[in-house]
């Protein structure tokens, strides 16, 4: 098939495709860090410039390149991928874009190799550089930082594009033919960036606050598992000699304060947003959890999620009487959107007990659907009244996260049918919800104000009916003040 | 010899038309430069180096490469420049074209002057909105953003086609074929041009051809 091509041009076809191949990778690696990239033009040649493109080479990329390459070269059905993904500091990841670097069979025998297919490649490599700033993924980078970091993994061989999520697009950065086949580059991206809930919730160490070194991974380590990726975002080991000459020190993360809003306002609003799933934080819950779960022995009972999409949880109190014992509730709110469905079990809402003070020996008082005893309770769910447009069961798209109760509330989340049994209890104390005198906390006083009973006198079906009486008995009033009319008279005059 | 040529549109607020034609322009003149020639005995040359840099626009949720060269990004900005005010004194919902044209020079012989053979020419059409209040204005931002990427793919899904390219030339031929007058980079011969309709959708009466970049002299 390649008799054709010269000794002399096939080994230089080789060594092209092999620097197109670490070349790219550079070029996708360098566009994820999250910063600017600025190269200079040199009018004269260096001679190091592959592709007379100047294109930094980060050691750590190279070596991971090469690595996954193994001294082979992108063939037919051997491809080289390179995956970006996204990790938040909870954990939990999530596919963005595979780019692949595939070889096919067609072959284009009459082009020149080190004329024509050089050019190409450059110029290929040019629309690479293009096509990263425009997909989705880049601008996630750039906003990369405490929340979240971006991740690369290198792999050779067959592409897997399963992790991107359905309904991924693919854009084409372009092709070259050679004499042994015909060099393609494209990139598949995920559009639906609704976080993928069929992890486990993992109890993870708490996690105390993201530092970057966490993700540096030194080259050479094995430390990491072999299906996760590298982070973008590059800073040279204090401990490695000063090798990393090509590197300049502008390749700091870029750290952008980010709030643990649902991804609505992360994200521009052209990508698709499911408000069904929302970030999940398991390893934040798991902390709450944790806390919570010494005090008391509050069994929890999920409901039944209504559309599969939210899930209601409910407490069953056990120990109306126990003194000594503060009972809590978990929360499992779900931020943003919430649609309020009638058909909610009630019974899952009457069974709420109220929330009762510490050394508090009073037993239960009544309960009532309506005095639900959350805090937050006007954040709960409200299957009884229709309130379609009340703001706090709608709440408008991802409302700022004050606190981090309130973070937690809105931002845990769980997509499908989550049943999930290992609830724990979490403690909620709100301030100045202690209240000896009236045992109600501050949400359920809230609540309870917010919604006085209507006025007797404006109810319309006492005052008509009044009205009648009062038109029947007029005429009998008016016989017995004709009656009394000298009375009358003479206490008018006295009056004056 | 056909020349390729090829329509880009794109609808965007006034303020927005000076970042997104930058955005295009220089997008397609990445794809068409290469290094400085240096020409050797023997007739072989070596290519210098091409830098890019990342720009993010600022009335516009997007961010683009360029190359690496004042000179050249004066240039295009100036040209931006002139038909964004040509736009802007149009009437408040012009229209406009600007075209990025490559050539090559046919020397003639005399008295005959040289020919200019254009082989790609890239025309952006724009359509210039007003927007009532500031959410409208965000949302156009991210649209138009969205809408520059699907350009760009557009662009460089053309340029990957690998049609016609001039070859290249001898160093006696060089300046047929490139613009040799920047010092870092090296672009095909080009010129911008521009022209405005009114919103009536005709022609300006004096349709205005400003050569920016013509090494032809008159």
């Amino acid at each position: 098939m390649d008799s054709d091509l010269s000794p002399q041009d096939r080994k230089d076809l080789d060594k092209f495709i092999k620097f197109f191949a670490l070349k790219t990778v550079q070029v996708i690696v360098q566009a994820r860090l999250g910063e600017k990239i600025c190269t200079r033009s040199s009018s004269s040649p260096t001679g190091s410039d592959w592709f007379n493109l100047a294109i930094k080479d980060i050691p750590e990329v190279t070596h991971e390149a090469k690595k996954a390459l193994a001294g082979q070269l992108p063939g037919i059905g051997r491809s080289m991928c390179v995956e970006i993904s996204l990790k938040t500091s909870e954990g939990d990841s999530m596919e963005l874009e595979t780019w692949c670097l595939e070889m096919n069979e067609k072959c284009d025998k009459d082009i020149k190799v080190s004329y024509t297919v050089y050019n190409r490649l450059s110029v290929l490599l040019k629309s690479l550089l293009a096509i990263t700033r425009v997909t989705p993924a880049y601008k996630l980078s750039r906003k990369q930082g405490h929340d979240y970091v971006i991740l690369y993994r290198i792999y050779f061989g067959e592409v897997h594009l399963s992790g991107l999520g359905e309904g991924f697009q693919t854009v084409r950065v372009g092709v070259v033919g050679t004499p042994i086949g015909t060099v393609t580059l494209s990139c598949a991206y995920r559009i639906n960036l609704a976080f993928m809930s069929n992890r486990q919730f993992e109890r993870t160490a708490p996690i105390m606050g993201i530092i970057v070194d966490h993700f540096v991974d030194p080259p050479c380590s094995n430390q990491r598992p072999a299906n996760m990726g590298h982070p973008c975002n590059y800073r040279a080991p204090e401990e490695e000699e000063g090798a990393f000459a090509g590197v300049q020190d502008s390749q700091e993360v870029c750290t952008t304060s980010f709030s643990t809003s649902p991804p609505s306002q992360l994200y521009a609003s052209r990508l698709s947003y499911q408000p069904a799933a929302e970030f999940c934080h398991p390893a934040a819950n798991t902390n709450q959890v944790l806390q919570g779960g010494k005090e008391g022995g509050v069994v929890l009972v999920p409901s039944q999620p209504p559309h599969g999409a939210e899930v209601h949880l409910t407490v069953e109190n056990n120990t109306p009487s126990s003194s000594g014992d503060e009972e809590g509730l978990l929360q499992s709110g779900e931020g943003g959107r919430r649609s309020v469905s009638p058909s909610d079990p009630v019974e899952s809402l009457s069974a709420f007990t109220r929330k009762v003070g510490a050394f508090v020996n009073k037993p239960s008082t009544q309960i009532t659907a309506s005095s639900l005893d959350l805090p937050f309770a006007a954040f709960a769910p409200r299957g009884l009244d229709s309130e379609e447009n009340d703001p706090m069961v709608h709440p408008p798209d991802s409302p700022p996260c004050q606190s981090p109760l309130q973070a937690s509330l809105h931002s845990q989340g769980s997509d499908g049918s989550v049943q999930q049994d290992d609830f724990v209890m979490v403690d909620f104390r709100p301030a100045f919800s202690k209240d000896d005198l009236m045992p109600m906390d501050l949400g359920t006083f809230y609540r309870e104000f917010q919604n006085p009973p209507q006025l007797a006198s404006l109810s319309l079906n006492t005052s008509s009916q009044s009205m009648a009486d009062d038109l029947d008995s007029l005429p009998e009033k008016l016989r017995v003040y004709e009656k009394n009319i000298d009375e009358f008279d003479a206490f008018v005059d006295m009056l004056q | 010899m056909n020349c390729r040529s090829e329509v880009l549109e794109v609808t965007v607020e006034a303020r927005q038309v000076e970042e997104a034609m930058l955005a295009l322009l220089h997008t397609i003149l990445l794809h068409r430069s290469t290094g400085k020639f240096h020409y050797k005995k023997e007739g072989t040359y070596s290519i210098g180096t091409v830098g890019t840099q990342d720009i993010d626009c600022d009335f516009i949720d997007f961010s683009f490469v360029r190359v690496t060269s004042e000179e050249l990004d004066r240039v295009i900005r100036k040209a931006v420049s002139e038909f964004k005010d040509a736009l802007s004194n149009s009437g408040s919902d012009g229209v406009g074209q600007i075209s990025l044209e490559f050539y090559q020079k046919k020397k003639s012989r005399w008295p005959f002057s040289d020919e200019c053979i254009p082989w790609e020419v890239w025309s952006i059409k724009v359509n210039v909105v007003n927007l009532a209040n500031e959410q409208e204005r965000q949302i156009c931002r991210e649209k138009v953003g969205e809408k520059l990427g699907e350009k760009v793919i557009n662009v460089v899904e053309v340029i990957n086609r690998h049609e016609y390219l001039p070859k290249m030339p001898t160093q006696s031929e060089v300046d047929n074929v490139f613009d040799t007058s920047l010092k870092d980079v090296q672009p095909y011969l080009y010129k911008i041009t521009y022209q405005i309709t009114d919103s009536l959708g005709t022609s300006v009466s004096t349709t205005m051809r400003r050569l920016i970049k013509d090494t032809l002299a008159l």
